[in-house]
């Protein structure tokens, strides 16, 4: 099972040069900047397991001052993993499951109102594409907060897509089923 | 000329019918734009989008119902005037830009100026600096051909806008283009028009266009269909 991964991610991150776990959070959260933010606690439970499993090492720890930090560094078995999951191809699409589609199926099952419900996600859907295009175009926008909103427009996009599509085959369907 | 409310619509049109031989492009429509304000209008092929834009920037008249520019009905205006307002307060771009070929990028700019009455050396002067706003610099000399379809789409929205219109009206302007000649299009597009206050009409049957204006309304079947409803 290959998948978005928090362990690959923080190996990613070491790759650079040896980290703490406090700056590997705001590394993250400043390459993944639409992404929900990485907990500090999910950090440290991944780099003991990174740790655990070979992966990555204690480089050594300091204070500076403040309280006490360790510091990891990747191993060579963490930068062949790393280099291993960055070159697999993730599987397009091997489970439909969504919840938009899902909602659409039980409605239908269930006799409920479908359409209603399309008109008003894809509201949501245009309102939070109007955010996001809003965030890619301000002026000084760096690189990691374009590729993040043109990954998540082109995915609302599909789903918009996908939902006018459906708005029209259920419009065909209650015509049908109104002339039978 | 004033329109300093921002509630009070800068150009309005009720209850629009327009046929064009036995097809009902519009079977009453209703939209309002506020002054600039960019709206998004939306819908599937032959929902009257396009024929929409054409009332309302007074280019053909409606069958039945009004367009209201600026308090004024383009219906009641002597022709006269309603082309003095098309060169003075609106500017229109195309799909495909419709720019001059025998004409340079800057010529191109420079001749809505020219045939307001400003000399040729200021027209070049101003259309220069539009050309530049517009991230199509160094290309002035080249005619549209030799542009590519992102620099001339630019250069047509810089025609547009030379003239200090209070209304754009953008009739798929990228629908043509690449999605990163869209994305420069509509960024530059956007940005230049909060900048000069202008107000923009966009047609577009694109999302992530769309997704650049402030406020969307879906067109069906020749009517501007209800908040909540799907085509």
């Amino acid at each position: 099972m290959i998948a978005m991964s928090t362990r690959h991610i923080l190996l990613g991150l070491l790759a650079s040069g040896p980290s703490h776990g406090y700056d590997l959070k705001r590394r993250h959260d400043e390459r993944f900047p639409q992404a929900r933010p990485l907990a500090y606690g999910q950090v440290y439970t991944t780099l003991q397991r990174l740790v655990r499993d070979g992966l990555a090492e204690v480089e050594g720890t300091d204070s500076d001052g403040g309280p006490e930090r360790t510091t990891y560094r990747s191993t060579d078995d963490g930068a062949r993993e790393l280099a291993k999951w960055a070159g697999e191809i993730a599987p397009p699409a091997p489970f439909v499951t969504n919840e938009i589609f899902a909602k659409v199926v039980v409605s239908i099952l269930s006799g409920g109102d479908a359409d209603a419900y399309l008109a008003a996600q894809r509201a949501a859907h245009m309102q939070r594409m109007r955010e996001l295009t809003a965030v890619k175009t301000a002026p000084g926008a760096d690189l990691a907060t374009v590729l993040s909103t043109d990954y998540a427009l082109n995915h609302l996009d599909a789903d918009l897509r996908w939902m006018t599509t459906t708005a029209a085959r259920l419009t065909t369907l209650t015509a049908e089923v109104d002339a039978a | 000329m004033s329109n300093g409310d921002s509630t009070v619509p800068l150009l309005a049109a009720r209850d629009l019918t327009k046929a064009h031989g036995r097809t009902e492009a519009l079977r009453g429509a209703s939209v309002e734009l506020r002054a600039g304000e960019i709206l998004a209008v939306t819908g599937p092929s032959g929902s009257g989008k396009s024929t929409l834009l054409h009332c309302l920037a007074g280019i053909v008249s409606p069958d039945a119902g009004s367009v209201t520019y600026d308090g004024q009905r383009l219906d009641e205006l002597p022709e006269k005037r309603l082309s003095e307002l098309r060169r003075t307060d609106f500017g229109v771009v195309f799909q495909f830009g419709q720019l001059i070929p025998e004409l340079t990028a800057l010529d191109n700019v420079a001749l809505p100026l020219m045939l307001a009455g400003a000399p040729r050396k200021d027209a070049q002067a101003a259309a220069g600096e539009w050309l530049e706003r517009f991230g199509v610099r160094g290309q002035e000399a080249l005619r549209p051909g030799e542009l590519s379809g992102g620099q001339a789409q630019r250069a047509a929205l810089a025609r547009a806008l030379v003239t200090g219109p209070k209304v754009v009206f953008a009739d798929e302007p990228t629908g043509a283009l690449d999605s990163l000649a869209t994305e420069q299009v509509m960024t530059s597009l956007v940005h230049t028009a909060r900048e000069a206050g202008a107000a923009v009409l966009l047609i577009t049957h694109d999302a992530q266009v769309a997704a650049y204006a402030d406020r969307e309304v879906r067109l069906s079947d020749g009517a501007v269909l209800p908040a909540g409803v799907t085509a």
